[in-house]
């Protein structure tokens, strides 16, 4: 069978026709497909990654290091010396990292992240990679103090891009009645067109935004035309519709993933760190979070100023009482749908740039959006905006308390709880009844 | 891969344990929305709850099979209450959410390695079905073929078991629904607020909907995880809880069949789809594709059908045409 | 003006011989809208009692309260002398209190048959475990099946027996809704608009039929906009306006009432309601 798809691989490169060249033009940039198949003994691996592990000189032995790249991981251990080697098959990028409760009580790392390194193979057969310890700031040392103000900056920051998304899910919401399940998937489009302009086609940073921006809106244009547009016209009941958003979200990811292959896509690169006071932080951030924050302005601007913010709102509040006042429902529809996908599309670009995204980025985060979303109150912009913002500060203040690999369990608990208390969201009005 | 090949695997799949553990929360799925309404989209918590529960009886409290079942179903009727009695009042899109992000967050959760001690971690738990197979009365050395695949004792075993299963939940639903507590469930579904004007405790009736629905859910998610003997977090993702919402409105979602019928059409039907892309691509006939990409297509497929079926055939191959489950 | 259902002469909150049903002080508020302040109101036993007033003047709001469909932000009630403020809708309706909606809610796919039998109560066969056993429920389900049967021949929908309730015109749906309340044996029925949308000539039986209620012991409460009806058989009328009871009385004294006729009929007794409705809403923004 392998032997079949090796054949089949080199007579993919010699077919012609567009699509086909397409696809193998965005299949081909995938690491994913590079390492179909490989031997088992990992003596015979080409490539290495080594280091050593001290504090001051001294040698830190027994700590478990893993290098892995998409499913693969390969793991040892330091010797007596610090030292430890890694043999892996493929080149590429690796994310080498230090299993920090292997860590002997005595040695501790420079910086919090300092347990994740990264090996580059691109060029080379051998890498080395360095992992600070004993620096000034030990993690431990950190007050509880310094540790708040560090996740409230990482929730602020983690919740803005949150909001710009929510906002996109709420005004949907608001003038259609739809809760879109395929709302995630704009996210990830943002992320994969923003990696794909400015990782991988080297374009600059503001053009590859722009294009990734502009594909999301293509996107969210194209849907709302070609399936959200015909079922409102059947009449199609609510419910249904959210069942179809979930299907439709489905096929999106999975195109996704066959078109971008299932790797996390590193667009890091050209950030510089900035420290301001206990936060260590990067400009990349920094400007994140000021257009983040320039884009709420402009949305809040947009819904109260314009009058075709004013119209958005007024089919929010009742579409059949608008369009008696000779609002054009459906092109406000149209108009909302660009609005929100542009948003979303933007809060890819931002969240792939800070954190790396994969194929399935934005279903991972449509949950803490709906979370969002629902806090504020369903359907009101600037409810989703601050349920975005509360939810961003949950995740992460979560992790002083918590593992942070259940950070998102404490975000749906707290959905929960929510709904429990106050249905209606923090920001929504009561509804009347009948 | 020949053609005799294709068929058996595809008539293996009809009848496979792990297809009865979609039809049996396909069936419990048709009590929470086809009768009763309930937009339930953790189906997943509820099964990998019975998978859990009864390994983690097995395994850490050394009871006995049936303990283990009971242990399994008290686990996801415990969930059900914990998930129905603040969320049930509430509109049914919010439902919708709460139950998927409940089930994402306790998958999350069982997968921490907070809970490895209990639920293996990311692992998850294994060889949990000694009891099982030990009660198997056939003879060990006996072989059923079907086409070119061949079953051993066990597995016929475990699939004359799945399917007796089956049966008992399918004439379990008969006689609910077909009784005046189904028709208040049947009433619900179609407006509560007018049911309520009647007298009856809605609450009441959609909690024991979601219990019930959840249990059979529960014993499919023990079905699932027995035959391999191996219970994982990565097995209950969002993707086991739409195929299940898929095989269920396939089918049709307010009829007896529906979910059984379902099951069975789909998975025989990816497996051939499966084969057949596989056969494709190794012929170079789909340059764009690769041998692993194959898998990727069944997802790619259960979105466009559970789309194409809500909009174009929502009562499902058995429903009645009138009988359109949507309210909107 | 003397009468015999009031003590004394009718006014509005006035005191009834005797009454099933009395609110006092109901206060419900949307944000800053004031939607019903009901100080004190007494609903005749034994008798057909009309709730009127122009659109928004709260009298499906004040419904719904009493139901328990929504809470009011402040008030008690009494049916049959027990409280009833903040009971659950069910249980308003095992009371004795059943309702039916402005917006009819018949069970579209369930059958007309299935739609009667779901209005009776205390079914044993609709308990779960029971459910099991038809034994314990055959019985009484062929009891209710009768009973339903005796209804739907009443209200002329015997031939639309096996039919989907979906599949009924608007009117019949109303008439469906009607009878299945009826199922549950009510000592007070409540309608909300029971004419809207009904076939002129299903109006006279419906008529009747809400007469023939009143002659089985049942306290008929309804909302309407339909003048003729209410002048025709109710012999209670309540106004209600901009949330507040402005009126009550005997129909044919509540007509010449200058307040009723200033508030709601003079101006306008001749016009549409529609319009009326648009500009009390105007009025109350």
């Amino acid at each position: 069978m392998s032997q079949l798809a090796a054949k089949s691989r080199t007579r993919a490169g010699a077919l012609l026709g567009a699509i086909a060249i397409l696809f193998s033009i965005l299949l081909g940039a995938s690491p994913a497909m590079a390492q179909a198949h490989t031997a088992d003994d990992p003596s015979t691996y080409a490539f290495t990654i080594a280091g050593t592990l001290q504090e001051k000189d001294v040698p830190i032995p027994g700590v478990t290091i893993t290098a892995s790249q998409d499913a693969k991981s390969f793991q040892t251990k330091s010797d007596e010396f610090g030292e430890w080697t890694i043999m892996v098959p493929t080149d590429g990028h690796w994310k080498v990292t230090l299993d920090t409760t292997t860590i002997p009580k005595e040695f501790h790392l420079a910086t919090k992240d300092g347990a994740i390194g990264e090996a580059d193979l691109t060029q080379t057969d051998f890498a080395a990679v360095l992992f600070k310890f004993g620096s000034a700031a030990p993690v431990q040392a950190q007050s509880i103090w310094e540790q708040l103000v560090i996740r409230v900056f990482a929730g602020f920051n983690f919740g803005l891009m949150l909001a710009i998304a929510a906002i996109g899910i709420t005004l949907i919401y608001g003038t259609t009645g739809l809760n879109n399940f395929a709302h995630g998937e704009m996210v990830t489009l943002g992320a994969m067109i923003m990696w794909l302009g400015y990782s991988f086609l080297h374009l600059n940073i503001v053009v590859a935004g722009l294009l990734a921006v502009l594909a999301a809106m293509a996107f969210g244009w194209f849907q709302d035309a070609a399936i959200w547009r015909p079922l409102r016209k059947r009449r199609l009941g609510l419910n249904q519709m959210m069942i179809v958003s979930i299907g439709f979200g489905i096929v999106s990811r999975y195109v996704l993933l066959l078109f971008f292959g299932g790797d996390t896509k590193d667009m890091s690169g050209g950030q510089t760190i900035i420290t301001l006071g206990p936060i260590f932080t990067s400009n990349t951030t920094l400007i994140s979070m000021a257009i983040s924050v320039v884009a709420l302005i402009g949305v809040a601007l947009f819904l109260t100023r314009t009058r075709i913010g004013k119209a958005t709102r007024a089919v929010s509040d009742n579409a059949s009482l608008a369009a008696s006042t000779g609002i054009d429902v459906e092109k406000i529809i149209r108009i909302v749908w660009l609005v929100a996908a542009a948003l979303t599309g933007l809060a890819g670009v931002l969240y792939g740039l800070q954190f790396q995204a994969n194929w399935s980025v934005g279903f991972d985060l449509l949950l803490l959006l709906f979370a969002a979303v629902t806090l504020g109150g369903l359907g009101t912009a600037l409810g989703a905006a601050v349920g975005a913002l509360i939810i961003g500060m949950v995740v992460e203040v979560s992790t002083i308390w918590m593992p942070s690999e259940l950070k998102y369990v404490s975000a749906l608990l707290i959905l929960i709880v929510i709904l429990v208390v106050r249905p209606q969201g923090v920001l929504g009005k009561k509804q009347r009844i009948g | 891969m020949d053609l005799i090949g294709i068929f058996s695997l595809a008539g293996n799949a009809l009848i496979s344990p792990m297809t009865v553990g979609y039809i049996l929360c396909g069936i419990g799925l048709a009590l929470h929305f086809g009768y009763t309404g309930l937009l339930n989209f953790g189906q997943a918590a509820f099964a990998a709850l019975g998978g859990y529960g009864f390994a983690i009886a097995t395994l850490d409290f050394h009871w006995n099979i049936w303990g283990s079942i009971l242990f399994g179903l008290i686990c996801s009727m415990g969930f059900a209450a914990i998930l129905g009695i603040p969320t049930l009042r509430l509109r049914a899109d919010y439902l919708a959410i709460v139950t998927i992000a409940a089930a994402q967050a306790l998958r999350f959760y069982v997968g921490s390695s907070t809970a490895e001690p209990i639920t293996g971690g990311s692992a998850g738990v294994s060889q949990f079905g000694e009891e099982f197979y030990n009660l198997n009365p056939l003879p060990a050395d006996l072989t059923f073929n079907l086409g070119t695949v061949t079953l051993t004792s066990s597995e016929v075993w475990m699939r004359i078991v799945a399917w007796v299963v089956v049966g008992i939940a399918v004439f379990f639903l008969y006689a609910l629904t077909r009784s005046p507590w189904g028709r208040v469930l049947k009433g619900i579904r179609e407006d509560e607020d007018a049911v309520r004007a009647l007298g009856k405790n809605v609450f009441s009736y959609k909690l024991q909907a979601l219990v019930i629905g959840g249990s059979i859910a529960s014993l499919g998610g023990m079905i699932f995880v027995m035959s391999s003997q191996t219970n994982q977090p990565s097995n209950w993702g969002t993707n086991f809880t739409f195929i299940t919402w898929t095989i269920l409105l396939l089918g049709g979602a307010a009829t007896l069949l529906g979910p059984v019928l379902g099951g069975m059409i789909f998975f025989a039907l990816m497996t051939l789809i499966e084969s057949a892309l596989g056969i494709l691509v190794d012929a170079g006939l789909l340059p764009f594709l690769q041998v692993e990409q194959v898998a990727q297509i069944r997802f790619l497929l259960v979105g466009l059908i559970l789309m194409l079926l809500v909009i174009f055939r929502p009562q499902g191959f058995l429903g009645n045409k009138k009988e359109i489950q949507f309210n909107g | 003006m003397a009468n015999e259902i009031s003590i004394g002469a009718a006014a509005p909150g006035c005191k009834k011989v005797d009454p099933i049903l009395i609110a006092d002080k109901v206060v419900r508020q949307f944000g800053g809208l004031t939607a019903v302040s009901v100080d004190h109101v007494e609903i005749p036993r034994g008798k057909i009692t009309a709730l009127i007033g122009p659109n928004g003047a709260g009298k499906t709001t004040f419904f719904n309260l009493l139901t328990g469909f929504d809470k009011p932000n402040s008030g008690t009630w009494t049916f049959d002398g027990k409280n009833l403020a903040g009971v659950a809708p069910y249980k308003v309706a095992r009371r004795g209190m059943i309702r039916t909606f402005q917006l009819t809610k018949a069970l579209s796919l369930l059958t007309v048959i299935d739609n009667m039998r779901l209005g009776a109560q205390n079914q044993v066969g609709e308990g779960f475990f029971a459910s099991f056993v038809r034994p314990l429920w055959k019985a009484q389900e062929n009891q209710i099946t009768a009973s339903a049967d005796t209804l739907l021949t009443r209200f002329k929908l015997d031939a639309k027996r096996e039919d989907y309730a979906g599949s009924l015109s608007g009117g019949q749906r109303k008439l469906l809704e009607m009878a299945r309340a009826l199922m549950g044996k009510p000592k007070l029925v409540m309608l909300d608009e029971p004419m809207a949308g009904v076939n002129p000539a299903l109006t006279q039986s419906l008529l009747e039929h809400i007469k023939d209620l009143k002659s089985n012991g049942t306290t008929v409460l309804f909302v309407e906009h339909d003048m003729h009806m209410v002048r025709h058989i109710s012999d209670w009328v309540i106004v209600m306006a901009e949330g507040k009871v402005v009126a009550e009385g005997p129909p044919a004294d509540v007509m010449k009432d200058q307040a009723v006729i200033d508030a709601y009929l003079g101006a306008h007794a001749d016009t549409d309601l529609g319009t009326v409705e648009i500009k009390s809403i105007k009025a109350g923004i």
